[in-house]
């Protein structure tokens, strides 16, 4: 085990910058002997991170039913223990939630598409046929990203040369912008799930797989688009398409790229991990499954009956390197590795960097304005509240003068430490979206709990087919317990306004204010205006831990 | 249970009703299964149920049923008011033993589809269909 952490030295202090660069070079982090004859490169769910950000792992990831206590759904100590991690070390850092501001001081920020392309160069250095695969989450996530309605992106990971892309959150551009840009790639844009709505058939611009031929095999890449797209984002905005799972179709995709000669299968997913799980063990004769959505970084494949799954984080935080042995018609072997872009430590590629600067020259001023400073790490990623969240809430109330606040339990968002400006792209960061309106209504403590019941289902359905990948809806002016074991309808007991200590009154109405409704016509200020405005009175902010939620059944 | 439609705004469900729990097939549903089968014992193999795991919309679910060699498929929406949706019956010339519609469910549900064979045993085929306010995954 010890072999799958990033590196053998490590060691806890008060790292400074320069140590990280000294104890950390650019040849450990690329060091892969090159195996077999076919090397794919894995990167997924970048949220338009075109810059290196920070980004702390979740301390709580919880899985329910088999999944329980299996990777990815163990955290911080337990994590290091599975994989064989010491603490302090580069790895930890990278895989791991805890000392996060202090090790965030040593060893620096992650990401950046200008190293990720230093990362991608030196694999197509020693395999220049690699194939580079995109899970998706590509064109949303960001300030000039929502300005440009994904154009920024779209130029930069066109200059990476991807040979394929598959699809969710790009969908909520809405369906005119999608397929325009769509049209203009100069690579696959796979999905065998993706569906005309109308005809329920496999929908024209999508294609469901792609050959390439490398290293004397035939490669069949399949795209499995985000399944839940139309339920978890607004349906409204691409109204012509239909997603699910399809493993039966899956199925026959597979059938029918192995029937045309293809010597090794790989899915490129974006189904989330505990489903890839599950796909591979309904559908037979897939090798590798690329997998994104639920933003979980694994430094080994988990193998599932004959299936390599393959995890490979968020945010442009990592980038997966997998090479495989293909020869007489089959998979002999695999080796990969995860690896973590430091971005103190890997070289920016030059071209790369002067194209990223070009897509934000225009709104420089905007980005870089500083909106206020922070006390206290804010971070997003983990089953329950994270502190961003809880500054969202803390808006939401203040500004929107509500009762109680909801925010929605997505996943993207990088992590700002304490002692940093949080500038107005820092705000964006974890806001931005297409249906960003903060609404303010009136709800029933009884559809209040309807919600939280809802929800809670669909991220602890013990059956991951029936699990959506997001991360619970964050509460703002409520406490409640939670059993995660419980069906749905059982699993929420005990909601409490903050304000009063008193119980939700089933038939009480409350002010709820919240943003990211799937509804159209939904009505409000933009939420990143209103985050900008609670900041702004703050000056500074301090989040003081929450303890409103009870988790019962981890 | 009742929701405004102000309430709705919220999250998300626009005009489908929300159920909290699965429901059990209701008595109409086994009236109906009954009334189709005789009370025969059904074998869950020879029939194939195609349906989404969570409804995109709750009001226009498709659903594909197939059975090789029967002689009719009925397919019920166990938590439906109604539970009946269709009874397909193919005549000896029938190419294939399938077919595909949409159905209107009102809340998360059992559908359930039982095939009449040829030699006049029956099979039965039941997929779980989530009907979800939905919105915060991702």
């Amino acid at each position: 085990m010890a072999a799958s952490a990033l590196l053998g030295a490590s060691g806890f202090g008060n790292w400074a910058r320069l140590a990280a660069q000294q104890a950390l070079t650019q040849d450990q982090l690329l060091e892969f002997e090159t195996f077999g004859n076919i090397s794919l490169i894995h990167v997924t769910d970048i949220h338009a991170q075109l810059k290196p950000i920070y980004f702390r792992e979740p301390s709580v990831n919880l899985g329910v039913g088999a999944n329980r206590g299996q990777v990815p759904h163990i955290t911080g100590a337990d994590f290091r223990k599975a994989y064989g991690i010491a603490d302090g070390s580069p790895s930890a850092y990278a895989l791991t939630y805890d000392d996060f501001a202090s090790l965030a001081q040593g060893y620096g920020r992650v990401g950046g598409l200008d190293r990720v392309a230093t990362v991608i160069n030196a694999i197509r250095a020693d395999r220049p046929d690699a194939l580079l695969l995109d899970g998706g989450d590509t064109w949303h996530g960001s300030y000039t990203c929502y300005q440009t309605e994904g154009q920024d992106m779209v130029n930069v990971m066109n200059a990476l040369k991807p040979d394929a892309m598959t699809f969710h959150w790009e969908f909520t551009l809405g369906s005119d912008r999608v397929n325009e840009l769509v049209q203009g790639l100069p690579f696959a844009a796979l999905g065998q799930n993706i569906f005309d709505a109308e005809w329920d058939e496999p929908a024209e611009l999508f294609k469901p797989y792609k050959f390439f031929e490398r290293g004397g095999a035939k490669v069949a890449v399949i795209g499995q688009a985000f399944p839940y797209m139309p339920i978890a984002n607004p349906r409204w905005m691409f109204p012509e398409y239909s997603f699910g799972i399809r493993d039966e179709h899956m199925q026959e995709m597979v059938d029918e790229v192995r029937e045309a000669g293809a010597d090794v299968v790989v899915v490129l997913s974006h189904n989330g991990f505990d489903v890839d799980k599950k796909m591979a063990s309904v559908v037979t004769g897939i090798d590798v499954i690329l997998s994104g959505h639920t933003h979980d970084a694994l430094p080994e494949p988990v193998l599932v009956e004959q299936t390599h799954i393959i995890a490979s984080g968020s945010n442009g935080k990592f980038v997966s390197r997998v090479d495989l042995d293909v020869r007489d018609g089959q998979l002999m072997g695999l080796k990969h590795k995860l690896i973590p872009i430091f971005s103190d430590v890997i070289m920016p590629d030059p071209a790369m960097t002067r194209l990223i600067d070009e897509q934000r020259a225009p709104f420089k001023a905007q980005l870089e304005e500083v909106i206020g400073q922070t006390d206290s790490l804010l971070y997003r990623r983990g089953n329950f509240n994270g502190t961003w969240d809880d500054l969202i809430c803390d808006a939401l109330l203040s500004e929107r003068e509500a009762d109680i606040a909801m925010s929605p339990g997505v996943r993207w968002g990088p992590s700002l430490v304490p002692g940093d400006n949080i500038t107005r792209e820092d705000i964006w960061n974890v806001t931005s979206m297409s249906y960003g309106e903060a609404y303010r209504s009136e709800m029933t403590g009884e559809f209040i709990k309807v919600i939280l019941e809802d929800v809670a289902d669909n991220i602890f359905n013990p059956d991951p087919y029936y699990q959506q990948g997001g991360d619970m809806v964050r509460i703002g002016g409520m406490g409640y317990r939670i059993d995660i074991t419980k069906p749905q309808g059982e699993r929420i007991s005990e909601m409490t306004l903050l304000k009063t200590g008193e119980r939700i009154d089933p038939a009480k109405s409350y002010v709820v204010a919240g943003w990211a409704s799937v509804n159209e016509g939904t009505e409000g200020p933009q939420i990143w205006d209103v985050v900008e405005s609670h900041i702004r009175k703050l000056g500074t902010v301090t989040v003081t831990p929450n303890t409103s939620v009870t988790v019962e059944g981890a | 249970m009742e929701f405004t439609r102000r309430d709705t705004l919220a999250m998300g469900l626009g005009a489908a009703v929300l159920t909290m729990v699965p429901l059990r097939a209701s008595a109409a549903a086994d009236a109906a299964i009954e009334a189709f089968t005789g009370g025969a014992a059904m074998v869950d193999s020879g029939i194939e149920l195609t349906a989404p795991e969570i409804a995109e919309n709750g009001n226009t679910v498709p659903i594909e049923v197939s059975a090789p060699g029967a002689e009719a498929i009925m397919v019920l929406a166990t938590g439906n008011p109604t539970p009946g949706v269709a009874t397909f019956t193919f005549g000896p010339l029938a190419a294939s033993q399938a077919a595909s519609t949409r159905i209107r469910l009102a809340g998360t549900q059992d559908v359930v589809a039982i095939a009449k064979l040829a030699d006049g045993s029956f099979a039965r085929a039941a997929s779980t269909v989530k009907v979800t306010i939905g919105g915060c995954g991702g």
